[in-house]
């Protein structure tokens, strides 16, 4: 007999402590991944039970020593609101799903326990064998209400633990519950709530045309077969149909459902918790949220706080960034002279190498992004911003949960439109993952860097504002303008299927866990590299082939021409001149003279050609190819003062003057803006809005955009 | 005669109880986060511009919701 490990599913509302209880029982023992079909984001760990047996001889005794813990998403109930929620509803009716579970765990809030058990009352009836966590007892405790869990655990007739997830009180506790509940199997359920108390036939027909045992489980499939990918069209088309011939209307009977439960935990609820005075939000909460929700002041604290991410992006991952560039420049030099040179070494330096680390240059940034961001989630903080910013994105047709994702495209796209599923209504999600690429992105500001130092004069103005700087500040700007402008524009196009809900619970303010902030640091780093760097590193080889090939032996021709003609210069400048006329005469220098009619009204010329279309794949590969193209060293590890010197003495062959004009630096960085020059964000907007579609008029739209506003640049500054 | 007062019309601080809904789907949504009829409930605060507003729910939690939401509920 194949022995498996029982698989425990953690179930609890949205703020109830659920991910920090996942994190204290599982610790590093965890992986992350997507439940299978869909692209919501799984988490599953390794559950250690405590050791209650001798060492004997594990075959026989077969006692069990570990389990499966499946993180669900955060749901009120199992009627999901949105795809996140889904997920849940789907793996517990399907048993053939392979994440179905053999137990459930139910955290608790225990400051709120008759809404958080409304959740447990609908798990034990789908007949489950269910361990109740009560956490957050502490602050119950705050808001003078005493939970007595032994009242409880009668009355719920379950297992009942009281834990508190952040400080691992209770856990070894808890661990021991699931290994007790864990080879019980399902069970013929006490309902709460008998669906076949109102609808005994409509339910009895169910259960005997599907095979089910549950009434509760019939329920679901009457209510929510739509979505069910276990049933095939035929079962839905005859679900349906019984539905009609019942007369069953499915919204009346759902409140009455919700009703219902609430009215018979009541009087459980009351026996349970002992009420000790006024209870309210504990106090700091309150005085917190006078100054968070403050006309004036919610604004300033939400602008701090915005400057610290900034702060922390741009200039406290400098540091770490520089260390990263530097030493893939060192790995690179070293890797080069230590194996013998050829295609091989170059393909594995120039190629994948460089490639490799124009990824992991940006996980300090990513680091340090999803830090904060995560911190301002943990601490609650969060959904007050989305609270002040709720009326302000609803004019863009957008939610105040928009914020998030929008703050994250700060530092990746990729990463922030992933977090944009916690956006219930689909409509407003979908605009959101459409503007999230408009914001500047950290890869765009080495471009932005280069451009700004070469045509902005390095000056103070007004005394004390640096007019690079304040350049700068103004693209990241526009950026902004131009995702809530679209999302505008899109709004009055994109039908509106489903109503808005902004409907938000406000959790209480509290200290985020560190171990907590670093997994979230590490999951997001890990994320960003898997997904980015794939398709970074793919392209970077394909550049690298494109750019030492050219069709037939057109390089060695144009090699030799420089050769010849240059037989009196220095090595170095011969050397460089060589570099440049192969890549004239590569693939890449073809593809670049190629589109050069097109990209001409914008100033450009077949070298910015090159690059634009290098760095079609990610943006942050156009200063590595900038530098490629005129020939600094020969290798990614780029260095801004000699780029920029170098750019700075490039002549415009037609006009003769300097190539990089104010007229063609803002043309291009225009063009940067808004261009949504990155294969990795539309692969994942490809996988979150499961087609080509969306990704692709996406793309039309933002070269639309970017092409516009670079060719009005470039004519009226020129 | 008064017209039917809603969640939406009460003043900071003020309490009410929640008597029913009138949008049935909505409706849904809020029953599962605990606003029953017969429940308590009081506006804590509002968002700046006034809307979103925030409310307290059965003396237990704090739940923010749109005025157009709010709309929907109807309290004595």
């Amino acid at each position: 007999m194949k022995f498996s490990f029982p698989k425990i599913a953690l179930i609890g509302n949205p703020n109830s402590g659920k991910s920090t209880l996942f994190n204290q029982l599982t610790g590093l023992r965890q992986k992350t991944g997507n439940f299978p079909g869909v692209t919501v984001e799984k988490k599953t760990g390794t559950l250690r039970f405590p050791d209650s047996a001798a060492a004997g001889t594990p075959q026989e005794t077969l006692t069990l020593t570990e389990a499966t813990l499946i993180d669900l998403p955060g749901i009120y109930s199992i009627y999901p609101k949105s795809r996140d929620e889904q997920v849940a509803i789907d793996i517990l009716a399907n048993p053939q799903h392979p994440d179905h579970p053999d137990a459930v765990v139910v955290v608790a809030d225990a400051s709120n326990l008759q809404r958080n058990l409304l959740l447990f009352t609908q798990i034990a009836d789908l007949g489950f064998p269910t361990v109740l966590a009560l956490n957050m007892l502490d602050v119950a405790d705050s808001m003078n209400l005493k939970v007595n869990a032994v009242q409880l655990a009668m009355q719920l007739n379950v297992p009942v633990v009281r834990i508190n997830a952040r400080t691992g009180e209770g856990i070894d506790r808890l661990r021991e519950a699931i290994k007790g509940v864990s080879a019980d199997g399902k069970s013929k359920p006490t309902y709460f709530l008998d669906p076949a108390e109102s609808q005994a036939d409509l339910i009895g027909e169910v259960k005997e045309n599907y095979q089910l045992d549950n009434s509760y489980l019939a329920l679901q499939y009457l209510c929510q077969h739509d979505s069910f990918t276990f049933l095939n069209v035929n079962q839905k088309a005859d679900l349906e149909k019984r539905i009609i011939d019942h007369n069953f209307d499915k919204t009346d009977f759902l409140a009455h459902e919700t009703i219902t439960r609430y009215a018979r935990l009541r009087p459980l609820v009351a026996k349970s918790v002992t009420i000790i005075g006024e209870s309210d939000q504990p106090a700091w909460t309150r005085r917190l949220d006078k100054i968070m929700l403050h006309p004036v002041w919610g604004y300033v604290a939400f602008l701090m706080v915005l400057l610290l991410i900034f702060q922390a992006v741009f200039a406290w991952a400098q540091y770490p960034m520089d260390w990263l560039d530097q030493g893939t420049a060192n790995a690179i030099q070293w890797t080069k002279n230590t194996l013998p040179s050829g295609v091989l070494n170059d393909l594995l330096t120039d190629g994948l190498m460089a490639g490799i680390g124009g990824v992991i240059i940006f996980i300090p940034q990513i680091a340090f992004l999803f830090g904060l961001v995560g911190l301002l989630e943990e601490s609650g903080y969060m959904a007050r911003v989305m609270v002040i910013m709720d009326k302000l994105m609803r004019k863009f047709g957008l939610n105040g949960r928009s914020v998030v994702p929008l703050i994250s495209g700060v530092a990746c796209a990729v990463p922030a439109i992933m977090t944009t599923r916690s956006i219930n209504n689909s409509y407003e999600r979908l605009l959101t993952i459409f503007v999230t690429p408009l914001m500047s992105c950290s890869a765009r500001l080495p471009i932005y860097t280069i451009l700004i130092a070469l045509v902005v004069p390095d000056e103070t103005v007004l005394g004390f504002l640096n007019l690079q700087g304040l350049v700068l500040l103004g693209l990241y700007m526009l950026g902004l303008v131009g995702a809530l402008a679209s999302a505008w524009l899109f709004s009055l196009f994109i039908p509106r299927l489903e109503p808005s809900y902004f409907i938000l619970e406000m959790p209480t303010y509290k200290w985020p866990r560190w171990s907590h902030l670093g997994i979230t640091m590490y999951d997001s780093v890990r994320s960003f590299v898997v997904e980015a760097g794939k398709i970074i590193v793919a392209i970077s080889i394909v550049l690298w082939v494109l750019a030492s090939y050219g069709p037939g032996d057109e390089m060695a021709r144009a090699e030799t021409e420089v050769i010849n003609e240059m037989t009196n210069a220095a090595p170095q400048t011969q050397q460089a001149a060589v570099a440049s006329a192969r890549l004239e005469s590569s693939y890449a220098g073809h593809f670049g003279k190629f589109i050069e009619p097109a990209i001409r009204p914008l100033g450009y010329d077949w070298k910015i050609g090159i690059a634009l279309i290098t760095s079609f794949a990610a943006r942050e590969v156009f200063v590595g190819t900038m530098s490629t193209i005129y020939s600094i060293g020969g290798d990614a590890g780029e260095d801004a003062v000699t780029i920029r010197q170098r750019l700075q003495k490039e002549r415009n062959p037609r006009t003769g003057g300097p190539m990089y004009t104010p007229a063609v630096s803002f043309s291009l960085l225009m063009f940067y803006v808004f261009a949504m020059m990155c294969m990795s964000t539309l692969a994942v907007v490809y996988r979150e809005t499961h087609g080509w579609k969306w990704p692709l008029i996406q793309l039309a739209y933002t070269m639309f955009l970017a092409y516009v506003s670079a060719w009005a640049t470039f004519q009226l500054l020129s | 005669m008064l017209a039917t007062r809603t969640l939406s019309d009460l003043k900071m601080g003020e309490r009410a109880i929640i008597k029913s809904f009138s949008d049935r789907a909505m409706s849904l949504k809020l029953l599962e986060m605990g606003c029953l009829p017969g429940c308590e409930v009081r506006l804590d605060a509002t968002a700046p511009f006034g809307d979103p507003i925030c409310v307290r729910v059965g003396g237990c939690y704090c739940l923010s919701l749109r005025r157009n939401e709010a709309a929907s509920i109807e309290v004595e």
